[in-house]
């Protein structure tokens, strides 16, 4: 039994994440619909919720074109990549209590590497699909989500300071008694602003900026594989959000105060669901900005900001052991 | 030892596995189901109705190639202090005066890079100022 466990974790990490990518598609036009006065999709099933199933079978007959200009194998390999890492970005997260599917001393670093890699599906895309449009959208895309992740991983070493540990089981651990999100404000809000900025989302969304590169890197993708690419930015938008929890709002301990009667797991599933609630109404609530205020944001603003939350945190922690 | 690492690594390559398997599903089913239609301007490449001309290998910004060398630079340098983070305590107050030093470098150079113009975009001179800022004599 103990021998089918992680097998069985790793299935319903797979299905949930690919139907929980799916259902958010679905929530978040509802949710923004209500956010600008008008339904949203609600026409099949108990609330449009049937939507989703609509939209999945209608993309798999969609006509699966390789465009004849285009780098073939590059092109194809692009939408996978996102996926792949996205997906394996999961096995660091721990969901409750024994629940996860990797746990080892470098977990954190594993996570930032998979988000890493997601670049090259944006920047091969962009460049195999060998049109104007494309290769712009992906170059952008490429400088942002560099420019963004110099200074993402060195949000969370505040945090990995209080743990002296990268694996994630210690860090929701070390936050029983209270949540980073308090010790480590400043670090949450630049996490939170290059995760939004590394999965590229409104209001980040530069690299797909409909108005000036009609849909970027992505422009000669259809069907299945344009499909691939918003599973990946939803399962980026996911993953973001289960960091988010995990690292700043305790995983899956109970707030304190409360009485602890429902199971981890649950507890775990109700933060990440507010996160993602919160990015999807920072959608309907920020306009996008300029390419050039965007790059200017991450090196002159983001970048010195978390530096000195670096070296403060550090001087009040060796304050506190000394005295 | 590395008997213990197999046995946590495992489970990892079994999921690695399923995502490949999820990723080829989804090409392979949309290859069998994909309609097959082939008109006159199916395989053009789209510019939003204007006929193409020309190919995509466009001069690129400068820009972009200087981002791709700061990120280099940069993102090396954070990798000193993951290293530093992790054994803070051990470290102590040796180990922070070291890493202040280390970033007062890194703010330094960060600086510089603001100062010279390498983040601005658009036109540039020479000097590092744009080129409306010449003319009306601002200074940086």
């Amino acid at each position: 039994m103990s021998e089918l466990m992680p097998v069985l974790l790793a299935l319903t990490i797979l299905v949930g994440g690919v139907s929980l990518a799916a259902v958010i598609t679905w929530w978040e036009r509802r949710l923004l619909g209500f956010w600008q006065d008008r339904l949203g999709p609600n026409r099949l099933g108990p609330f449009g919720i049937g939507q989703v199933a609509a939209d999945m079978i209608k993309l798999l007959f969609k006509d699966d074109w390789v465009p004849p200009f285009s780098d073939k194998v590059v092109f194809i390999f692009a939408p996978t990549a996102i996926v792949v890492a996205m997906m394996m970005g999961f096995a660091v997260v721990p969901f409750a209590p024994n629940t996860y599917i990797l746990d080892v001393n470098i977990g954190l670093l594993f996570f930032l590497g998979m988000t890493s890699l997601a670049v090259y599906s944006v920047l091969l895309g962009g460049l195999a699909s060998n049109n104007k449009y494309a290769l712009l959208g992906g170059l952008r895309s490429a400088a942002q989500m560099v420019s963004y992740e110099v200074f993402m991983g060195l949000s969370l070493m505040g945090i990995v300071m209080m743990t002296g540990s990268f694996s994630l089981v210690d860090i929701v651990e070390a936050q029983a008694d209270t949540w980073f999100c308090f010790s480590q404000t400043l670090g949450l809000v630049v996490f939170v602003v290059s995760g939004i900025a590394e999965s590229h989302r409104l209001p980040f969304d530069l690299p797909e900026a409909e108005h000036e590169l009609t849909a970027g890197f992505h422009t000669e993708y259809g069907g299945m594989k344009f499909a691939m690419f918003m599973l990946g930015e939803y399962l980026g938008l996911i993953l973001i959000s289960c960091m988010i929890v995990t690292l700043f709002f305790g995983g899956w301990m109970v707030p304190a105060l409360i009485y602890d009667w429902l199971p981890p797991f649950i507890w775990f599933s109700v933060k990440v669901f507010l996160v993602i609630c919160f990015f999807v109404l920072l959608r309907a609530a920020i306009p996008r900005p300029r390419y050039d205020q965007l790059m200017s944001l991450g090196w002159k603003v983001m970048l010195p900001i978390t530096l000195i939350n670096l070296l403060v945190t550090g001087a009040i922690l060796l304050k506190m052991k000394g005295a | 030892m590395e008997n213990q690492y197999a046995n946590e690594i495992w489970p990892l390559a079994i999921y690695f596995g399923m995502v490949i398997m999820l990723v080829v599903t989804m090409l392979a089913l949309s290859w069998v189901l994909g309609q097959k239609r082939r008109e006159a301007a199916t395989n053009d490449p789209f510019e939003s109705g204007v006929v193409s001309v020309g190919g995509s290998q466009i001069r690129i910004s400068v820009e972009f190639y200087l981002v791709a060398i700061f990120f280099v630079i940069f993102d090396l340098e954070t990798l000193f202090i993951f290293a530093w983070a992790v054994a803070f305590f051990e470290l102590g107050w040796a180990g922070y005066l070291s890493i202040t030093v280390f970033i007062g470098v890194l703010v330094l150079a960060l600086v510089y890079q603001c100062r010279s113009g390498a983040l601005e975009w658009g036109n540039k001179t020479r000097t590092g100022l744009r080129e409306d800022q010449l003319t009306t004599g601002e200074s940086t």
